[in-house]
């Protein structure tokens, strides 16, 4: 057995979501879902099911928020984290990589009931960077003479064409850590690492989900792979 | 004729023979990932996964797969010792960024400039594009491992119909019938599988083949 912290449920006043408090990031799942509300974009961490943040993803699939805005590598299968979301028509528009591994999102984009904006998945990756990073977009190769570039702006340097890609933020960012200090400091495993680190510097509120959550110190500085300062809340979500 | 599975091999096999000692390879879902199948001993090949990570082993024995550990594709697989584990941004680093030396993947159309198509059908399929576009751009060799055709329609053509992956990024074809280099001049036929004719590939081909003198039999 993994020694775990049992986090009580820590209301943090409305007006202050969005500030580091270090002081007490721990929050319940409840909390969590409680800051989440219709009509908001959320970005989630995750690869094709490995893993979303599945407790705080399946909270929101109960409370059924609606009028998502969701931004994601993709959207796993139906059965599998957020492809929940999308079964269940809670994403309004969607911003992802790849949708082949959820027929539902097909269905709903052919119906027109979603509106689905696919990004290559490096650009996805560098336009959230972007928007963490505090840059006004990236200038990247990939999509040119393709319907990518339709709409964009192309610049040309040193003789070689780019499109130029905007930044990418959300208003929440739900991402996951295996290992996460009360800090909020963060080091993940294998290959759940993907999006996450991208997404907890491009979003008003991040809140990460942990597979364990460890004391101040218990971290080696060295194996930290996403600083504190970007977390605002931390749930336990235990290894499911 | 061969059988289904037969041909696969057989083009996995044959597309094995282009990765050199030491190269970053990233191999595509479906029929790509086969080619692992037949990296010579005495090579050692690094397998790039671009949902993060560099090393990638064999599929796991059965009852020791490890959530955590799956390729692009969401599959089960393992990391060789030396691998090394990574984000997004820095995947499509290696990728983008010319760090990867050969990508191996299948096409809807492919044609005689190099054009690949392989994201979408309109109003059919459209599964998206994942890591492809920048795999195709940023890879310094682009070699598309298909069927040489779909149900008896062409797929290597004159001009894609379909929405493009990327423009003139395609290097080699590599089908069951042959291997074709994209070439400033067109699509030349360096290797014929014996058991097709030069013709039997033309009409299998709506791009014209350039036949050169030193045409080869394919060793595969």
């Amino acid at each position: 057995m993994k020694e775990v912290v049992i986090v009580s449920a820590v209301r943090t006043p409305i007006g202050s979501f969005g500030e580091v408090s270090n002081l007490n990031k721990l929050i319940s799942v409840d909390d969590a879902v409680n800051m989440i509300n219709d009509g908001m974009s959320i970005m989630v961490g995750g690869f094709l099911g490995c893993k979303n943040p599945f407790k705080i993803v399946n909270a929101l699939v109960e409370k059924g928020v609606k009028n998502i805005t969701l931004i994601a590598n993709d959207t796993s299968f139906p059965e599998v984290g957020i492809g929940k979301l999308i079964v269940n028509k809670q994403v309004k528009k969607l911003i992802a990589s790849h949708i082949g591994t959820n027929k539902e999102t097909g269905n709903q984009m052919n119906a027109g009931e979603l509106d689905v904006e696919l990004v290559p998945q490096g650009t996805l990756a560098e336009r959230i960077r972007a928007a963490g990073a505090g840059l006004g977009g990236i200038l990247t190769p990939t999509g040119i003479g393709t319907i990518v570039a339709d709409g964009k702006k192309t610049i040309e340097v040193d003789g070689k064409e780019y499109l130029l890609e905007k930044p990418l933020r959300a208003d929440v960012a739900i991402i996951v850590g295996a290992k996460v200090d009360k800090k909020g400091n963060i080091r993940y495993s294998k290959a759940t690492r993907n999006f996450n680190p991208m997404m907890a510097t491009a979003a008003d509120i991040v809140i990460v989900e942990a597979d364990e959550i460890v004391e101040v110190g218990e971290l080696d500085p060295d194996d930290i792979m996403t600083p504190g300062i970007f977390v605002n809340y931390i749930v336990l979500g235990g290894n499911e | 004729m061969m059988d289904k599975n037969l041909v696969k091999n057989y083009i996995a096999k044959r597309v094995a023979k282009e990765l050199k000692d030491g190269n970053v390879v990233n191999l595509g879902i479906g029929l790509p990932t086969l080619v692992s199948n037949f990296i010579p001993d005495d090579i050692e090949i690094i397998l790039q996964s671009e949902n993060g990570f560099l090393g990638m082993g064999p599929a796991p024995k059965e009852g020791e797969e490890d959530p955590y550990v799956v390729n692009a594709g969401g599959q089960y697989t393992t990391v060789n010792p030396g691998g090394v584990f990574f984000d997004s941004a820095d995947s499509f680093v290696i990728i983008r960024g010319g760090h990867v030396d050969v990508t191996v993947l299948g096409a809807l159309e492919v044609d005689e400039r190099g054009n690949l198509a392989n994201w979408m059908v309109p109003g059919k399929m459209v599964p998206g594009m994942g890591g492809a576009m920048d795999l195709v751009t940023g890879a310094k060799k682009v070699i598309v491992a298909m069927n040489h055709t779909a149900k008896g329609n062409h797929k290597i053509l004159k001009e894609c119909k379909l929405p493009l992956t990327a423009v003139n990024v395609v290097n080699f074809i590599i089908t069951e019938m042959g291997v074709m280099e994209v070439t400033a001049s067109g699509l030349v036929l360096r290797e014929i599988n014996p058991e097709y004719s030069i013709e039997d590939v033309q009409i299998a081909t709506e791009a014209t083949l350039i036949i050169p003198e030193d045409l080869k039999e394919i060793q595969a």
